[in-house]
């Protein structure tokens, strides 16, 4: 929650004395950063001592801050230099449980998700493993008024295991062919051995539900039986494990008939599948050696007139995606710099403190003691400073996540090209195939011609081929179908995705900046202080 | 910037003075030029003096010194001048690489500037004749007298520290026949000697943190370029108002790149060199500390001796020996000896009290000054900063409207 509190905190110098030399680490980190803060130091379990002892959850300011409030308008400053650290959320990242309002016209719909309480459980069959092996379940509360689940707004639960996760995210593959479906978490098989159960567990934890709120926030997605099933079946999630021909609804194939002609049947609904994991193995294999590769690279061969639209979409995304991870990267370097100057502008006010009291318990002189007092200050303004580095950073980290999330979702859209490529790989396929059943046609045409009285053998095959290349036909048509539709989804999900990328990063780029200038406002008011607390110096000095 | 004690420059003038102008010892350290080459090459710098002191050459004085020049100077007037505390120099040895880079350089003729002009400005050091021969000698008499004393005067701190050691635990109980180490116990000196120790581990450790902490400008700077840059080039892909948001804010990062650096250079300049200096001037008080403590060993040692001889004397003369000439004549030499060495140990107190003084009261300008610097120059890029960022504003909100 966002408060704004304008406190006058006027530290006492023994306050700052207390805070400084108290060794005791809260090690409260700040959830949502991405590079992990050092937690040893000394310095972080001050902050909250910093606060506003009012208001725990609010940063106080220092004083005179006629400046922010003249140029900034309230909401965004409030945003970037006010929003508490989420200590309450533990753990929840900073995605807003509502779903973004860009996609969803009206935004009374909601379909909030949270992951919490994670159980161990025992698997139950396969008794080979004395004692059995142990997974973990998560609660999964749903809390939504879209028509799919009743109307009228509703809270429900079901416990769900990463397995399950898998599979609905496999499931919505296949039948979103074209759209940019988020990721779903790694399986991260190492992690799971190598980290520490608890961590592992809540950093899963955590995951999912980033995940889960993303599906939450695709405009079409969200609306999927798939999610619904997962959301909201009690018991075992109902969604077939693996590829499951049979049980599918394709559009437009659904309405075609079966053709059962034999060995050589295809089934339509395959044929808007890719080959891989259907069971068309012959199929599989030609694709397989036609295909350059399913990635960026285009199929050969493709060089048809209206693909020229997304080769060029394609290029851009690419280009994009390099760049995007570029600034991502140096966005990394500039954050850690910036926590690298706070961390070591903190050392060197706490090696002023030291100086400080050094000075004072061993003060002969006047002058010490004078030089004491400057120290002080000194050290005062260092920690600030520092604090202020710190508290800047977990704000640009905050701000720059966004990159890191767009290089997510252009896997996504790396997923729907690909997608794309398959299916169109798909009807290639199927015309070549065409192409030499006719040509098969003609040659026993001909060699049955020569046999005066026809050919009774011949003419049967011929009679079955035909068969077959109606039957193709039909599929190649079911196939063209799909790969229409999965451009018209990358189409409409590629405008979707231009406008909200730039609104994100419009949005993304202001809050960096405002954070920025906010921050050095206040670390220009620190050491201004500190130049008129040592101005003495200079007027009399040579 | 660091004070010299001007206040006191003067006001032990000498009396033949004709010039009505109040007596003036100026002295810059400029114009450092590489010479030589390879291994042997060296900075040299042009020394020039003005002055109206008497017992100098002329109103003006230019002459090419090199760093060893100064080393000899400094060693001579710790030589010649126990008691007070000699202005440091900065450290001899540097990495290898950065013995030419043009900052290195720039410190270390800033640091030897201060360094002649604290001599230059002190009461007593500024007499020094040694001092006139560094000012005015001519280079082959300096080349001269600096092999001569190559060697015998080289005091490393490390060095120091040991024979501060020494003489707080053995040999001269071997001549006394005594076990307790040979110490003052003035409980005052006592806390001195503690304190000083004491300061100077406090003092590195904070100037360690400012040498850092220049370091860290100069990373942010180079981090916001690398930024600023792949920003733009992420803008020439995006194209179109946003694409033209994010070319302004890498053009501004990369503004801001610069005056990090700019920042980082006088934050060394003018916060970490005082710091430095700090550290530098404590150790040359553990010199002097040590000569304090030489020199009492000595009178005590001399005080011993001369009881033992007066016994010896005596016992002669009661036999009637004819060594009892001999002998007085020993006697007498010791004691003129050791009045000799008592005056001297005398003086050095004398002297390290109102040296005291002066330093702590020099060093909080000093200081003062040095703080104050760091706040301005910080202050400075703050403002720098969130006036850059704030003018990126309205260019912001004009490219999301569009």
């Amino acid at each position: 929650m966002m408060c704004i509190e304008e406190t006058n905190l006027h530290e006492s110098r023994e306050e700052m004395e207390s805070l400084i030399l108290d060794d005791s680490s809260n090690g409260q980190s700040h959830s949502g950063a991405k590079l992990v803060l050092n937690h040893d130091d000394p310095l972080l379990s001050s902050s909250s001592s910093f606060m506003d002892p009012q208001n725990p959850n609010s940063i106080s300011i220092l004083s005179s801050h006629a400046s922010f409030n003249a140029f900034l308008d309230p909401p965004s400053y409030a945003e970037a230099i006010f929003t508490s650290f989420d200590s309450s959320s533990n753990g929840h990242d900073q995605i807003p449980l509502f779903s973004s309002s860009n996609s969803n016209p009206r935004s009374s719909d909601y379909l909030q998700i949270s992951v919490s309480d994670p159980q161990k459980e025992q698997e139950l069959s396969n008794s080979l493993v004395p004692g059995g092996t142990t997974y973990y379940t998560y609660l999964i509360t749903t809390r939504t008024n879209l028509p799919e689940f009743g109307g009228s707004g509703s809270e429900f639960s079901v416990r769900r295991r990463f397995k399950d996760v898998v599979t609905l995210s496999d499931r919505l593959s296949e039948s979103y062919r074209g759209f940019f479906i988020p990721l779903r978490p790694d399986k991260s098989v190492v992690e799971s051995q190598v980290m520490a159960k608890q961590e592992f567990v809540e950093q899963r934890r955590v995951s999912l539900e980033k995940y889960l709120r993303r599906l939450a926030a695709h405009p079409v997605i969200r609306r999927s039986e798939e999610l619904r099933v997962f959301l909201e079946a009690k018991g075992k999630l109902p969604l077939p494990k693996s590829v499951d021909v049979a049980s599918r609804v394709i559009d437009g194939a659904a309405r075609l008939p079966r053709q059962l002609l034999g060995e050589e049947a295809i089934d339509v609904n395959e044929v808007a599948q890719p080959a891989k994991g259907g069971r068309d193995l012959l199929r599989m294999f030609r694709e397989l050696k036609q295909a350059v590769s399913n990635d960026w690279s285009s199929v050969k061969p493709v060089v048809v007139e209206e693909d020229k639209w997304f080769l060029e979409k394609k290029e851009k995304l690419m280009e994009f995606e390099q760049e995007l991870s570029n600034v991502s990267q140096q966005a990394e370097l500039l954050v850690k710099a910036q926590q690298d100057m706070g961390e070591t502008m903190g050392e060197l006010g706490l090696a002023f403190v030291k100086l400080t009291k050094f000075e004072t318990e061993e003060a002969v002189f006047d002058s010490q003691r004078e030089r004491a007092g400057d120290m002080k200050n000194v050290a005062t303004a260092a920690v600030k400073s520092s604090r202020l580095y710190r508290e800047l950073n977990g704000q640009t980290v905050k701000h720059l996540e966004k990159l890191h999330e767009y290089l997510g979702i252009m896997l996504a859209v790396n997923n729907a090209f690909s997608d794309r490529s398959s299916a169109l790989l798909t009807v290639q396929t199927l015309s070549s195939d065409l192409a030499s059943l006719h040509l098969k046609i003609e040659k026993l045409e001909a060699a049955s011609a020569k046999i005066f009285g026809g050919d009774r053998s011949r003419l049967r095959r011929i009679e079955e081929l035909k068969e077959t290349v109606r039957a193709t036909e039909d599929a190649k048509i079911c196939a063209e179908r799909e790969y229409e539709r999965i451009k018209e989804n990358i189409r409409s999900e590629l405008e979707r995705h231009d406008k909200e990328r730039h609104d994100d990063f419009m949005s993304m780029l202001r809050g960096f900046v405002v954070n920025q200038a906010g921050y050095a406002e206040k670390m220009a008011n620190v050491w201004e202080t500190l130049a008129e607390e040592t101005n003495a110096y200079v007027k009399d000095g040579s | 910037m660091i004070s010299t004690n001007r206040t006191l420059s003067g006001s032990s003038q000498s009396p033949r003075s004709p010039s009505s102008q109040p007596p003036y010892l100026s002295v810059s350290v400029t114009d450092p030029v590489k010479l030589g080459n390879g291994v042997q090459a060296y900075i040299s710098y042009r020394v020039i003096t003005k002055t109206n002191f008497p017992e100098y050459q002329g109103p003006e004085k230019i002459v090419i010194r090199r760093y060893s020049d100064f080393i000899w100077l400094r060693d001579r007037l710790f030589e010649k001048y126990k008691g007070i505390f000699i202005p440091p120099l900065p450290e001899k040895s540097a990495v290898e690489k950065f013995r030419f880079s043009a900052e290195f350089i720039e410190m270390r003729r800033q640091a030897l500037d201060i360094f002649v002009n604290r001599i230059a400005s002190h009461h007593a050091l500024q007499q020094s004749e040694d001092l006139r021969t560094f000012l005015q000698a001519d280079e082959e008499t300096m080349d001269r007298l600096r092999a001569h004393e190559t060697g015998i005067f080289k005091k490393k701190p490390a060095d120091l520290m040991q024979m501060f050691k020494d003489v707080q635990s053995k040999v001269s109980d071997v001549v006394l026949g005594k076990e307790k180490p040979v110490e003052e116990s003035d409980p005052e000196y006592e806390k001195l000697k503690h304190y000083i120790f004491e300061l100077e581990n406090h003092l590195a450790e904070a100037q360690k943190h400012a040498y850092r902490l220049v370091k860290r400008h100069r990373e942010l700077g180079q981090s916001l370029s690398d930024f600023g840059k792949a920003v733009k080039l992420l803008g020439a892909c995006e194209g179109n108002s946003l694409g033209k948001a994010f070319s302004e804010l890498g053009a501004k990062s990369e503004i801001l790149s610069v005056k990090l650096q700019k920042e980082a250079h006088q934050l060394l300049m003018n916060f970490e060199e005082p710091l430095k200096d700090y550290v530098r001037a404590v150790q040359s008080i553990k010199a002097t500390i040590t000569e304090r403590a030489n020199a009492f060993r000595r009178q005590c040692e001399l005080t011993e001796t001369i009881k033992l001889k007066e016994i010896n004397l005596n016992k002669l003369s009661l036999i009637r020996s004819d060594k009892v000439g001999e002998a007085e004549m020993e006697y007498n030499e010791l004691k003129a000896e050791s009045e000799e060495a008592t005056r001297l140990f005398e003086s050095i107190v004398r002297l390290m009290n109102e040296e005291l003084v002066h330093f702590q009261e020099r060093k909080t300008l000093d200081m003062g000054i040095a703080f104050n610097e760091f706040a301005r120059g910080q202050a400075r890029l703050a403002n720098g900063i969130a006036d850059a960022w704030r003018s990126l504003l309205p260019k912001l909100d004009a490219c999301s409207s569009s």
